[in-house]
């Protein structure tokens, strides 16, 4: 009874789709959909998640339009009973409002303020950071690396995807990128020639591949010509990039 | 030895496009969608962390390179929820739901703030470290599980074989290499190691330019 079994399933929720009776396929697979599930003409046999072998991967059985796959997933783990979409709104409240580069921003200004500070963010930047109330998910073994004239800071994962999301929120998409994960690595100054950087001569440049669990945040040099300025307003100079290392800290002039 | 995912020092990728710092955290709403779904989906306690890093792995290099990133963790997420019996092959492709044992396991809307803030330290007991600050060690050749073949592993490909100092001393942390595999987390002492960019690369960019990897010690030999 596969027709009469996709009744509240995903395709129900997603197309309003509920079969007029059961189809009974002579196979015994599911009524033919895919000109609802992927715009394909009826017939022509592409992005038939039914047909495919039963070897193919789970995630192939999925609509093939990216919106629609987490829609059908989110649906059926919904209807399982074992996903709450209200529980999900409030991640997404998180990260897209509360939790970022903020964060890390009033991390550096604390330290080019405090040298106490400063000095305890470098021995033990997960303590120090949970001081100013930023800790969780993937910031639980935060180390600081302090840009100097000698040394230039730069974070990357290159096996995925790692980041201080604590401090810095959910990576940007560059750092996300293959060609960032690819790159800057092998040739960080060139990557940061493309964010415009140019360091000076001599002074050396760092790459740290995140690829364990720790989490680094790069504590930038503070510009010349701030001595004046408070706390506040030393972090509205702090960019994210400059916390990965892509970028420098300068005084808009 | 490799899989696609384990790209550092690739050529031919193309310039890195910088974004605005005004650009929004999710361009796409489904992005979103997508990152939560994944997370609420791990609340279910039926995979640790490294497991869904390799299941995004173990796609095939054909999809890991057509997949946009959250593409990438959508498809590991209904690999992995197949893979646990979570959910059937056929509810993925659209029949309807059966009851799961595991709602209570559900991650509840009130929780969710304490579950991110508490997050899922690494760090464990264990064995005292074998190497010092300072010391020259070896990585494995080549970059692989020992374990399992084909398996996890954190040692990126281009650092195999390379000779590099011990910088950073982190205890012992969960061992992914055994722990995507469901062989328990055997923890070991954690490494940050420094490598010349000459040694990896052939060439630096700049003379004294380095490149450092966070390696858990049996990636590591001594160098006498």
């Amino acid at each position: 009874m596969q027709g009469a079994k996709l009744f509240g399933g995903w395709r129900e929720a997603l197309f309003g789709l509920r079969p007029k009776a059961p189809t009974h396929h002579p196979l015994g697979r599911e009524p033919r959909l895919s000109g609802i599930v992927s715009g394909a003409s009826e017939g022509h046999g592409a992005a038939m998640p039914h047909d495919h072998a039963d070897n193919a991967p789970p995630h192939s059985l999925l609509p093939p339009e990216p919106a629609l796959r987490v829609k059908a997933l989110e649906t059926l783990l919904t209807r399982k009973g074992l996903v709450d979409p209200a529980a999900l709104d409030q991640i997404i409240e998180t990260y897209a409002h509360k939790v970022g580069p903020r964060n890390g921003a009033a991390v550096v200004a604390r330290a080019w303020v405090d040298a106490d500070f400063r000095a305890r963010l470098l021995a033990d930047a997960t303590a120090a950071v949970a001081e100013m109330g930023f800790a969780g998910r993937q910031g639980e073994h935060m180390v600081a690396v302090e840009n100097t004239p000698e040394q230039h800071n730069m974070v990357v994962c290159t096996l995925c995807s790692c980041y201080p999301w604590p401090l810095l929120g959910i990576p940007p998409g560059w750092y996300k990128s293959d060609a960032y994960r690819a790159r800057a690595v092998r040739e960080p100054r060139a990557v940061l020639a493309e964010f415009g950087v140019t360091l000076p001569e001599g002074q050396r440049v760092r790459v740290w591949d995140s690829t364990a669990e720790v989490r680094y945040l790069v504590l930038p040099m503070r510009p010349e010509g701030t001595g004046g300025m408070d706390e506040a307003a030393l972090a509205a100079l702090v960019s994210r990039d400059a916390m990965i290392g892509t970028a420098l800290v300068a005084v808009p002039t | 030895m490799s899989r696609v995912h384990d790209m550092g020092g690739r050529f031919g990728d193309g310039p890195v496009v910088p974004g605005s710092e005004d650009d929004p955290v999710f361009a796409q709403e489904w992005h979103a969608r997508a990152l939560a779904l994944t997370l609420a989906a791990g609340a279910l306690g039926q995979w640790n962390l490294d497991v869904s890093r390799y299941a995004r792995e173990c796609l095939s290099p054909s999809d890991y390179m057509a997949f946009s990133y959250y593409e990438k963790w959508l498809a590991g997420l209904a690999d992995l929820l197949v893979m646990r019996g979570v959910v059937t092959r056929a509810e993925l492709a659209g029949a309807a739901p059966a009851d799961s044992t595991l709602t209570d396991r559900r991650l509840k809307p009130e929780a969710v703030a304490g579950v991110l803030a508490r997050g899922g330290p690494a760090s464990r007991d264990g064995a005292a470290p074998r190497f010092a600050k300072g010391d020259r060690v070896r990585t494995r050749h080549p970059a692989r599980n020992v374990m399992v073949d084909g398996g996890h592993t954190r040692l990126p490909g281009y650092a195999a074989g390379l000779v590099g100092t011990v910088e950073l001393l982190h205890g012992c942390h969960v061992f992914p290499d055994a722990n995507a595999h469901d062989q328990g987390e055997q923890p070991e002492p954690l490494y940050t190691v420094v490598f010349e960019a000459a040694e990896v690369w052939g060439r630096a960019e700049a003379p004294g330019d380095t490149v450092s990897c966070d390696l858990w010690q049996s990636y590591l030999e001594p160098v006498a």
